[in-house]
Formats: structure tokens, C-alpha cells, sequence
């Protein structure tokens, strides 16, 4: 168990690399518990998102789920959070490290009637992630989860009680995210576990997720960077009207001097890993934010920041790995592209 | 967790065996435990000397990169080679013995010692337990 966000958390069950090619092949799961979940209700409810948000909310269907970034006035992103429209209210899910800090910066902002609650402590949120996840989701809950679109949520009934299923996830591979009451949580982790599903921790999560090319908070994603740099301006709306960094966000729009996240593939098995130098003709040109050796592509892969005219795939590049120069070339991102079968 | 009590250890998790004057060097199941299964390993060539205490190679794994450091002064005059890249034949060295046994077939060195140089300033088996625990393990 390693402390993560408050929590502590399982890096691994089996192995990282067995549990992710359990993601990747078949189905695994996780307990994602550590993610905060708030709901958010009331007649200003709309208004505060979308003056937070970066993502449109009013343009939102019942059910939809959007992913978008909160940022500061400067523009600099202060989490990546997805937003859940519901028929009376939403759902918001943040990042376990930045919970307290969103909770407060909502509270900051509402405006007229806003009921915040938050119901991290007493829900349990188990992502299920695989090729095979839609028919051992489908088998525990019903059949009807088939149609869910990615993007999607719906309320969900699981041994008496309410809860709430989406297609989404942070893996590369379709699947489900799913929030019941605590009481059921461990019930339904192990229903999931003897249908099949492989457990996944922390480690395999963050494998996954880099291979996906997705963002994490604290490495790719910091007060200090924007959407923008980070390759996230379709999660910005510039049709909804003001939002918090909205005016530092138009100014950045046509600077094409500040860094911008790129993906980089080493020729080398060895891993970069988050603070390494990047460098192009012997100079510093950046630095790693994520890296690891990819368990399915088996290659040494990692995400950085560099400036524009650096980040074109192709570029040849070069990563200080303890002292060692390791040539890398610049490459789009994601590494992994889930093969389309449906 | 069960520490071979015929080995010395480092408490940075490296373990030590004398047989005459040669002692083999590995990483504890500890270790191993904490990194997650190794997916390459740096070690230095035959004929090199190692200091106790000082960095003898580097260890990844899928989650990090650890460097590894010598429990003894001397000479390295063996190395487990299926573990690591061979240049000269571009085979890929194979670290997954130390993942399943690592204080058996995933030894990685055997190091003549220094004259004079002893395995005194290691820990016994029972202070590395004790280590561990203190630490919450």
C-alpha cells in the first residue's frame, strides 16, 4: 500500500504488468474510491459550472458526462474533473489530491442557491475496464447497460440501493465507471472479481493511463500549465460565455513560444521518468512529466513539455536519464489506440 | 515477511552472502515487493570495484528506478548475465528471476573481497526484520 491523495492505496495486486494485460485483453478492476464526488444541486447549480468549467454545461443532455479542466485566472489548470448531468442536479468527479482545494473553490464562487455535497466518504466508485467489460457489467446490473454511450451515465439500482454507472474511464479501453453506496461497495468489488474482472491497483492504473496518452494531475496537469499547452483545448468552449481563465486563455491562444505536452519514444528500454531533461543538440529544450516502459508496447515510453517547434512527431530528441543521454523521437499522442470492434 | 538468516543486508535492501572470500549480492523480496517486477537492470562489468555502501547499478520497474548499492568493498568477478543486455550479442537481458527468487536465482554479483574488508557493518537478518518493522511493514 502506498499513500496516495489522502488514501491508502494497493500499487498492485497480481503485478502491473499481468494486471494490465488483464485491461487491455479482457476485463480488470479498480477501486477509484480515493476520487472525490460531489453533487452539485440547486437553481444556480448550472451557473456555477459553467463559470468554472472549461467544457460547455448548458449544451449538456440528461445523462451526458463531459470532461473539462478547472483553471485559475491565469489560466493554469487547477484540476481535470468530469461533469455529470443528471435530470435535478450533476455529479462532479475530482481528483483525490485536489478535493479539498475544488470544494473550496466552488464554495468560493456560488452564487445564489448552490447545494454542494460531497459524497466521497460514503460512496464507493469501482471502475471496470476491458474488451469483456460490457457483458460482466451487463450480467451483474442489466442488459440495458449495452447502449450506454461512451460519455454516457445512468442511474443504476444494485442490491436495493441506488447508485450510478457512465461509460468512461482512464485506460485506452471501453468500460465503466460505476458509484454505489459504500454498504454495497465491497459486494459488488467482489461480484465483479468472481465474474472474472483481474483486480488492477495504482500501478497498473497509471501504466494504462500513460500508454492512453491521458493526462495525470501533478505531473502533466499544474497550476502553471493551460489547457492549451496541455493538448486539452477541446475540453475549452469558446462559445459559452466567461469562465474562470477565460481571458488569459484568449491572450494564449496565439503564443507559440510557451511548451506544449508531447509524447516521446525512447530507444532504449530504459524508463524517463517525471523531472528528466529533454534535450535537442546537447541544450535543455524541457523536461519529463510521466514515463515508463510500456508493458504492451513493450518500448520505453514518456510525456513532456517542450516548446512548439520542438513537439512536431518525427523530431529527434534526447532524454538525461540519471546521466545518461538516450535518444527519443518525438511521437503522436496516444501510444495505444484501443482496435475498433464495435 | 521471512529474511534468509544466513544473509547480511544493507537497509537500503541489499543482501550479502560470504563463501570464503566471496561474497554474492542481491536485492530482498522486500525490495522487490516495494519497486514491483524489475523490467531492467544496470550492473557493472567484471573487474570493476565496488566500495561498501557506494551505487553499483540501477533497477526499473514499470513503477520506478532505484539505484543499487554494494554491501561490500572489492572486486566484482562475476555477474549474472541472462539478467542484463549483452551489447555484443544485442540479447535482452531477462530480470524476471529477480522478481521470482530473489535471494536465490536472482543473485546479480559475486564480489572477491577487499583485503580486510568484512561483512561486520551489516545488518543480521534480525535487525533487517526489525527495520522493516519499524518502518510499518
Amino acid at each position: 500500500m502506498v499513500p496516495f491523495g489522502g488514501w491508502d492505496m494497493p500499487v498492485q495486486y497480481s503485478g502491473i504488468a499481468a494486471e494490465h494485460h488483464a485491461v487491455r485483453t479482457a476485463v480488470g478492476v479498480f477501486d477509484i474510491s480515493h476520487m472525490a464526488r460531489v453533487n452539485v444541486r440547486g437553481r444556480n447549480a448550472m451557473a456555477l459550472l459553467e463559470k468554472v468549467f472549461t467544457n460547455a454545461v448548458a449544451t449538456m443532455k440528461v445523462g451526458q458526462v463531459r470532461y473539462g479542466l478547472i483553471c485559475n485566472e491565469q489560466g493554469g489548470i487547477r484540476d481535470d474533473i468530469l461533469v455529470y448531468r443528471w435530470s435535478d442536479s450533476f455529479s462532479a468527479v475530482i481528483n483525490a489530491s485536489n478535493r479539498k482545494k475544488i470544494l473550496a473553490w466552488l464554495d468560493q464562487h456560488r452564487e445564489g442557491e448552490v447545494t454542494l455535497d460531497d459524497r466521497t466518504f460514503d460512496t464507493t466508485m469501482i471502475a471496470v475496464q476491458g474488451p469483456r467489460a460490457v457483458d460482466l457489467v451487463a450480467g451483474i446490473f442489466t442488459d440495458s447497460v449495452r447502449s450506454l454511450k461512451y460519455y454516457f451515465a445512468r442511474p443504476l439500482r444494485y442490491r436495493e440501493v441506488d447508485g450510478f454507472i457512465s461509460r468512461t474511464g482512464y485506460t485506452g479501453e471501453d468500460g465503466f465507471e460505476v458509484v454505489v453506496p459504500s454498504a454495497v461497495g465491497r459486494l459488488l468489488w467482489e461480484e465483479l472479481i468472481g465474474g472474472g474482472a483481474v483486480p488492477c491497483g495504482l500501478g497498473a492504473r497509471d501504466t494504462l493511463r500513460l500508454e492512453a496518452g491521458m493526462p495525470l494531475y501533478g505531473h502533466e496537469l499544474t497550476e502553471t500549465i493551460d489547457p492549451l499547452q496541455a493538448g486539452l483545448g477541446w475540453a475549452v468552449k469558446w462559445d459559452k460565455g466567461p469562465f474562470i481563465g477565460r481571458t488569459a486563455l484568449e491572450a494564449a491562444r496565439t503564443d507559440t513560444t510557451r511548451p506544449v505536452r508531447l509524447g516521446l519514444e525512447l530507444d532504449s528500454p530504459r524508463a524517463a521518468r517525471e523531472g528528466c531533461p529533454i534535450l535537442a543538440n546537447g541544450e535543455t529544450v524541457g523536461t519529463v512529466t510521466s514515463g515508463t516502459l510500456s508493458p504492451w508496447l513493450k518500448k520505453s515510453v514518456a510525456m513532456g513539455y517542450v516548446r512548439p517547434a520542438l513537439a512536431s512527431p518525427g523530431t529527434p530528441l534526447a532524454v538525461d536519464v540519471r546521466g545518461t543521454l538516450l535518444n527519443a523521437t518525438v511521437v503522436p499522442l496516444p501510444f495505444y489506440r484501443r482496435p475498433k470492434t464495435t | 515477511m521471512s529474511n534468509p538468516t544466513n544473509l547480511r543486508y544493507l537497509p537500503t535492501h541489499e543482501w550479502a552472502r560470504l563463501e570464503g572470500d566471496i561474497v554474492t549480492v542481491g536485492v530482498t523480496a522486500f525490495a522487490i515487493e516495494q519497486l514491483t517486477e524489475p523490467t531492467y537492470l544496470e550492473l557493472p562489468p567484471v573487474g570493476t570495484a565496488v566500495k561498501a555502501g557506494e551505487k553499483f547499478g540501477i533497477i526499473e520497474s514499470y513503477k520506478s528506478t532505484s539505484d543499487l548499492y554494494s554491501p561490500v568493498s572489492g572486486t566484482v568477478i562475476e555477474r549474472n548475465e541472462p539478467l542484463v543486455d549483452d551489447p555484443a550479442t544485442k540479447r535482452k537481458g531477462d530480470p524476471k528471476p529477480v522478481n521470482d527468487d530473489p535471494f536465490g536465482a536472482g543473485w546479480m554479483l559475486k564480489i572477491r573481497l577487499a583485503p580486510g574488508a568484512t561483512l561486520d557493518h551489516l545488518l543480521t537478518a534480525e535487525q533487517y526484520d526489525a527495520q522493516l518493522a519499524s518502518e510499518g511493514h
